[in-house]
């Protein structure tokens, strides 16, 4: 039989997938009164108090060229610190990126000054909103699979964590940083419906 | 309840058509009304008892949605997998809807959820995976257990492809149609980079709460229909459904057999209750057997009358349903659907029988064969849609389900 339970219980058993710090120093323990901007204390990393939930990645082909990484990043420290830029295997280039929406079309363009997460706080990155944007694909990015991303912050301290990719109909907003490859948003637009791609002819 | 009536004998189709059995069928209707009034008296101001927010665990040795306790809602989803999907994407597809349906299940939105507050009220939601002939073959084409594939053609049968069989079975059950509806959604879109939608079939029973838990359902002919199912968590419910000695990565898994049948209610609505009765073996009013007793008990084939005729006529659905052989039974768990009419012509009602069984082949057909042959329910109901899959075993947290076919 399937035990029923309230749905709270099971919540708590949700956060995140894999993740690990790296490359920082290896001391978990809290440092007491070290608010120091991002984690210039002795011993501690900024990475340490890195966790994320819910990351996923928009499906994307190399004739994309390009997509994004979303979830909520939280810093467990008592320290703030600020992410300043990100990595993955699969792009050529990484940047992390702000929206800004005037009416209903979005823009993103690169956000000065990173992402800055205060002690104990967190930060969304959203379809429409912050994002870590993957540029220049080597290689697709297809539905179902894992994916590795690695976030800097600006004590030189990095984490990863793996990232569900998934198919996403928004996250189509224009890029504002001229790469020249981006297509034009539109509504509706599948990415993946190759064959209805007539569609996106219709807009002048 | 209305009164006992006299078991009836001797119908001929055209008798029962016509009306010609006796007995007034007034009384029926009388007696319901002044039990809807009973019940406690309810404070003023008191909120009723909230339960959507009632899960069923997604994770588990067995998927969730076969021993469940039937929901009020369903939605069963065929796909077909796109010509170039291979063994591994099969797997990520599946990786990517366990993960979509574990969330769901625990009213979380799943990743990339465009309207996660409709993922909020999971109201027993649960998600089963089954598999058609055409996904095994693709993963692995020796894999397939022997009863995979369609079922022997029946004379009754008028099937249309559009509801034929599909690579890919989503069952989808909650109390809450909106839940339903949005965790079909979101499963279908994941789904959508490898595979399209052949069909849909949404189906519902009496709204959760209106009826004691455990009621068995009645269809829209308004028969009591699934007296006789296996309660599960009984070591016979075990044996009849879960699945052993098959392929390896079925072992725990089961069978599920979903059939399309069109009811023409119109034309039964010219059947008077007796015959209704005569046509099934069992009283409207409690799907008791015509040879008496609660809805539960035997139905007794020898009966006779007094006029040394047999109770339940030969005719009879729960004669011909009827085996001595305990191990051809099967575990309904169907639901009710009803496109209705329409200024343009008549609407569709009928069943998504939806049966459980560890080998459709050894359980159902058997069955079906009996009353394909001979059931005079056949007048009325017809199949328009059949497929079969397999129904792998559940998988644990942080695992999906069909992993040991995919993976080997």
């Amino acid at each position: 039989m399937n035990p029923t339970r309230t749905a709270g219980a099971a919540a708590l058993f949700s956060l995140a997938l894999a993740l690990s710090a790296c490359g920082g120093a290896d001391q978990p323990e809290e440092q007491a009164g070290a608010a120091a901007e991002d984690g210039a204390a002795e011993d501690t990393a900024a990475a340490d108090g890195f966790e994320i939930s819910d990351p996923w990645i928009k499906a994307a082909t190399v004739d994309d060229g390009m997509t994004a990484v979303f979830g909520e990043i939280s810093n467990t420290s008592d320290a703030d610190v600020t992410i300043v830029s990100a990595e993955h295997e699969a792009a050529g280039m990484v940047e992390l990126h702000e929206g800004v929406t005037e009416g209903a079309d979005t823009t993103m363009r690169e956000i000065e000054g990173g992402f800055p997460i205060p002690a104990g706080g967190s930060r969304v990155l959203e379809a429409g909103g912050d994002h870590i944007m993957l540029m220049d694909l080597t290689e697709d990015l297809e539905p179902g699979s894992e994916s590795t991303v690695t976030v800097e912050f600006a004590d030189g301290s990095t984490a990863e964590f793996t990232a569900q990719v998934k198919e996403f109909a928004g996250a189509n907003e224009d890029y504002d940083g001229g790469s020249g490859d981006e297509e034009e948003y539109e509504e509706g637009h599948d990415e993946h419906a190759g064959h209805e791609d007539e569609h996106m002819e219709d807009e002048g | 309840m209305s009164e006992r009536r006299p078991p009836s004998d001797r119908f001929s189709r055209r008798g029962l058509l016509l009306g010609g059995a006796a007995a007034g069928v007034g009384a029926a209707g009388a007696t319901v009304a002044h039990r809807l009034v009973g019940g406690e008296p309810v404070p003023e101001n008191a909120a009723p008892p909230v339960h959507g927010t009632q899960t069923v665990a997604f994770h588990g040795p067995r998927q969730s949605g076969v021993e469940t306790p039937p929901q009020a809602h369903a939605c069963f989803v065929g796909l077909d997998l796109e010509s170039g999907v291979d063994a591994e994407g099969v797997g990520r597809l599946l990786r990517l809807l366990s993960d979509d349906a574990a969330r769901l299940g625990a009213g979380r939105a799943p990743l990339a959820d465009t309207e996660p507050e409709l993922a909020e009220v999971p109201a027993r939601l649960t998600t089963t995976f089954g598999f058609g002939r055409g996904l095994v073959e693709r993963v692995d084409p020796g894999a397939v257990p022997s009863w995979l594939g369609p079922l022997p053609e029946f004379d009754q049968d008028d099937l249309r492809p559009e509801w034929g069989q599909a690579d890919l079975l989503l069952q989808v059950c909650a109390d809450d149609p909106v839940t339903v509806s949005h965790a079909a959604r979101m499963l279908v879109k994941d789904a959508r980079a490898f595979a399209g939608v052949a069909w849909t079939q949404t189906g519902f029973r009496r709204a959760h709460g209106s009826q004691p838990d455990g009621t068995t359902m009645r269809n829209l002919m308004g028969q009591v229909d699934g007296s006789i199912n296996p309660r599960p968590g009984t070591e016979e419910f075990d044996q009849l459904v879960w699945a052993t000695g098959g392929p390896a990565w079925l072992d725990g898994g089961t069978s599920l057999v979903l059939r399309r049948i069109a009811t023409d209610l119109d034309t039964w609505d010219e059947l008077d209750r007796p015959g209704r009765e005569a046509v099934i073996g069992r009283r409207v009013s409690d799907g008791a057997p015509l040879t008496g007793g609660g809805e539960r008990d035997d139905v007794d084939l020898d009966a006779t009358d007094s006029t040394g005729l047999p109770v339940i006529p030969a005719f009879a659905h729960v004669r011909r349903a009827r085996t001595g052989d305990p191990r051809q039974r099967i575990f309904r768990r169907g639901y009710n659907y009803d496109l209705r009419d329409t200024l343009g012509g008549s609407g569709e009602a009928g069943l998504l029988f939806a049966s459980f069984q560890a080998d459709p082949v050894r359980q159902f057909v058997p069955i079906q064969r009996r009353l394909d042959e001979l059931d005079l329910l056949n007048e009325w109901v017809t199949a328009v849609g059949s497929a079969v899959f397999a129904i792998p075993p559940g998988c644990e947290e942080g695992d999906y389900v069909g992993r040991a076919l995919v993976e080997g």
